[in-house]
């Protein structure tokens, strides 16, 4: 009779533990709001804007900011393709430089109406992109090195995407894999912008001097990274320009550099997004995200350069995060038209 | 004819949830990759498999799967015997520890491996970092409990007389293990690898962060070509050889499975003592648990270190949002989010699966009907071998739609979960009840008990246990399931492995800290959960 008793128990338990509230039915749930005074913005899993920002934006404009957020630049872009006739959403922030034509020429985005803080005009697209994607932010992707490794070690550290091949500097470094993560991405434009052409045989040398590829930018910059969290042993590393602000030591200098010679710019784009059930709130959106609480917010929130010349930065980037003066870049339209095939490329150099 | 009826009736509600959650997604993105501009071209998706690189995938992920299964098998049989056969002090609590790493999310896994073997690491010095032996280590550190648990639910209550005769008549252990114990646990153990082999075969995480990017599985490509390349046809391509080597997959272990009596006799055989004979399978045990204890005592330890000193201060953050608000809520909402999604995500795949392991375990009258069975039991069994990306794209373009408008509901995300639980569930279940006698409910039914009355009476008894070792795997499938989430999840309502993926991918020791921190309580909570299923157990074990 025990185990009737028991099996009882436990079905009992599981009702119970269903109606009080540990089912996500059970507890309350926000889905009150009626549909034309919410804005819905697909976006990708970095995003962030701190709290009073969003407060600010919801009550200026009286709809409530509903997000969307998943996958990264690449996961995202292709999702607003596959959803174009019916988006999940009114507006999109996070499609970046290397994506944009696709999205554009598959007809994603609306136009956005939207005016440029000051500065901005250096990173808007060409042609009919520039009144669709706004752009909202910048990051330089750049070689990073462990400057306190490299001076106990009595080295000089490398300068060049050429140094990086050098006998020297042999199995130092680790960087995350092109066709994985985005800044791998930008680091193979790098080396099509410096190289041309002879990009595979460049990419033949990295590999043959003991470059570690990973999966993304964690993986590398926190396991494999002399300074990041993980404790690894490579003192070379593909990063950001803004890494340097956050591996502040206690004496209150940073213990990495950025190469500056090895930067390739990424910039990302907000627009309204074609067939939206709320385009006007789009709007107001995609134009909030370029006005000056957001733009001075985004290196704290999302480790990014705001694309307004007008808002302050923090104190550490001010002093320690230096943007390079002349970034490597691709023609937009030559991303897209070989895109594709490089990566195809890419992939066969590196994997055996 | 009334039987057909009832068999329909029963399998019309799972069939169901898994056409619209299931099916309709998946054709909806074959579908792109085999109409690219409106027109239908199958050719295309043909030439893919051509490819040179294609076949490299393929071969990768055929021979990386099998391997990591057999080792499953080979490390799981002996811990699985000792924990469920001999009074091990502990074994309850061992036997829910070896459980913990099936559930931690792959990237943290990953993570976990390479602090180990990376080559700072303090296995560094074996060079293992970005290799294959990398790859199957971690894939069957991550699927033996599955072995465990299903392969010694069956041991558990296997009728000891018979080998206990064959050793009378002088048979020595090895040989009543082989011809009398290995005969009667053939279908568990077929069942436990054959889903391992497509946990094996389909899991990505692992294959992307510890083979260094030098290895591509057929996952890992649909994954790229998916969300990178754009290219659905190859996607196409690769998502039907998927299908069809799922199928004959299934059909093969189908036949494997099949014993020339299934009706075992249930008798729960009691733990016996440990003997000098059982060293071997009890050495074996420990060094299990060791290695599997290997990784996940370098997570802790990363969780409590900050710089050179030992501190809690990253289990304190997980109360916050991490340094410079890297997540949206506070890390212990995303726990409690969690577990309530495992509440549902358990329910809804339970009563599917009870419903799907009923149909397919009873006796088929007839060819027909057997086949009919078999059909069934192989379609639930399909969403283990379908990419999440696939699934998860698929949501978002064909359930947009009234009446279809789901993709914003809440309980998608439990839905997709309970679907990757499901086939564990029906593999626990039906064998457990295919194993009844048929004949026992035929004397119900003739005492005057009706359907319901005879499955409580003859079908419970026996089935609870199981069901309640499948709510405990759904349970932690649920908690550590982050492919399909983390395409689903939205920023309001981060599940806890989505919440560490993001917190991994922020800059500042702190975050990372964090992420291990969390780590280390979604293991310790799936411990404890798993821990409270075996307790419930007991009254049935007699040992209170």
């Amino acid at each position: 009779m025990r185990r009737t008793h028991a099996s009882i128990t436990v079905l009992g338990l599981a009702l119970a533990a269903t109606t009080a509230g540990c089912s996500l039915g059970g507890g309350g749930d926000d889905e009150g709001a009626g549909k034309a005074e919410q804005v819905v913005l697909v976006t990708h899993e970095s995003f962030a804007l701190p709290d009073e920002v969003v407060a600010q934006f919801e009550e200026e404009s009286g709809y409530d900011l509903v997000l969307r957020a998943s996958g990264d630049a690449g996961a995202l872009t292709n999702k607003l393709v596959l959803t174009k006739d019916d988006p999940t959403g009114d507006a999109a922030f996070g499609v970046d430089n290397t994506f944009a034509s696709r999205a554009l020429d598959e007809g994603v985005f609306d136009t956005a109406e939207a005016e440029l803080p000051a500065g901005a005009d250096r990173f808007a697209l060409d042609g009919d992109g520039a009144d669709r994607l706004v752009p909202v932010d910048n990051a330089n992707v750049c070689i990073n090195v462990d400057t306190t490794w490299f001076a106990e070690q009595g080295v000089e550290p490398p300068a060049t995407l050429e140094d990086l091949t050098r006998k020297q500097y042999a199995d130092q470094l680790v960087l995350p894999g092109a066709a994985t993560s985005s800044p791998g991405l930008a680091f193979l434009l790098t080396t099509v912008a410096a190289f041309g052409d002879d990009w595979p045989s460049y990419w033949r040398d990295l590999v043959a001097n003991g470059a570690k590829l990973t999966e993304g930018w964690s993986d590398a910059y926190q396991v494999d990274f002399t300074q990041g969290g993980g404790g690894g042993d490579r003192p070379i590393v593909l990063s950001y320009d803004s890494s340097p602000a956050f591996t502040i030591a206690d004496d209150g200098t940073t213990t990495t550099a950025a190469l500056l010679d090895t930067c390739f710019t990424q910039v990302e784009y907000a627009g309204v997004l074609a067939g939206a059930e709320n385009p006007e709130g789009a709007r107001e959106l995609v134009q909030f995200l370029t006005g000056p609480e957001v733009q001075a917010a985004l290196p704290t929130s999302m480790y990014v350069f705001p694309v307004s010349s007008e808002v302050e930065l923090p104190a550490e980037w001010a002093e320690f995060a230096v943007q390079p003066d002349d970034p490597w870049s691709v023609d937009p339209a030559e991303i897209s038209a070989n895109r594709d095939a490089w990566l195809r490329e890419w992939s066969d150099v590196t994997s055996r | 004819m009334r039987r057909a009826l009832t068999l329909l009736g029963l399998a019309a509600v799972p069939v169901l949830v898994l056409a619209v959650f299931f099916v309709l997604p998946v054709s909806g993105m074959l579908a792109r990759g085999f109409w690219p501009d409106g027109r239908f071209d199958p050719g295309a998706v043909l030439e893919v498999l051509t490819r040179p690189r294609v076949h490299r995938v393929l071969w990768f992920t055929i021979w990386s799967a099998g391997l990591a299964t057999a080792v499953s098998v080979v490390l799981g049989l002996p811990a699985a015997y000792a924990l469920h056969r001999l009074a091990l002090p502990l074994r309850r609590t061992i036997r829910a520890a070896l459980l913990v790493p099936f559930v931690l999310p792959t990237v943290v896994v990953g993570v976990a491996f390479r602090q180990l073997l990376g080559e700072a690491g303090p296995l560094g010095f074996l060079g293992l970092d970005g290799t294959p032996v990398a790859i199957v280590g971690a894939l069957a550190f991550f699927n033996v409990a599955v072995v465990i648990r299903s392969v010694g639910a069956s041991w558990e209550s296997l009728d000891p007389r018979p080998g206990e005769a064959a050793a009378a008549l002088g048979a020595s252990p090895a040989q009543v293990f082989r011809t009398v114990t290995l005969p009667a646990l053939r279908p568990s153990i077929v069942s436990a690898a054959s889903v391992v082999f497509l946990f094996c075969a389909t899991s990505f995480g692992v294959v992307l962060t510890l083979g260094g990017l030098r290895y591509s599985s057929v996952e890992t490509e649909i994954y790229l070509l998916t969300t990178n390349l754009l290219d659905l046809q190859a996607a196409a391509a690769l998502s039907i050889v998927q299908l069809v080597a799922v199928t004959a997959l299934l059909v093969v272990a189908g036949r494997l499975r099949r014993v020339p009596d299934p009706s075992l006799a249930r008798v729960v055989a009691r733990p016996r003592r440990v003997r000098p004979g059982d060293a071997a399978p009890v050495v074996a045990t420990v060094l299990l648990l060791v290695v599997v204890a290997l990784p996940v005592v370098s997570l802790v330890v990363g969780s409590l270190r900050q710089g050179d000193r030992w501190t809690l201060d990253h289990y304190r953050a997980l109360a916050g949002r991490g340094a410079d608000e890297a997540l949206l809520q506070p890390a212990s909402d995303a726990l409690l989010l969690s577990l309530r999604t495992a509440v549902d995500a358990t329910w809804m795949s339970l009563v599917l699966g009870t419903l799907v392991a009923v149909v397919v375990s009873r006796r088929s009258r007839g060819r027909a009907e057997r086949r009919l069975r078999g059909v069934l039991d192989g379609f639930f069994m399909l969403p283990l071998g379908v990419s999440a990306v696939t699934l998860g794209f698929g949501f978002l373009i064909t359930l947009g739609r009234p009446p279809l408008e789901l993709r914003d509901s809440a309980l998608l995300v439990p839905v997709a979960q309970a679907l990757v639980a499901l086939p564990l569930v029906v593999r626990t279940l039906a064998p457990v009840l295919a194993s009844v006698d048929e004949r026992q409910r035929q004397a119900a039914a003739s005492l005057g008990a009706g359907p319901l009355r005879a499955a409580l009476t003859v079908d419970l008894p026996v089935v609870w246990r199981p069901l309640l070792a499948a709510a405990g795997f759904a349970f932690a499938v649920s908690l550590g399931e982050f492919g399909a989430t983390s395409f689903l999840a939205r920023d309001e309502r981060l599940t806890l492995p989505v919440a560490i993926y993001r917190l991994i991918g922020h800059p500042g020791a702190a975050n990372y800290g964090m992420a291990l921190a969390a780590s280390v309580v979604l293991a310790a909570t799936t411990a404890v959960v798993m821990l409270a299923v075996e307790r419930l157990r007991v009254p049935s074990l007699g040992a209170f």
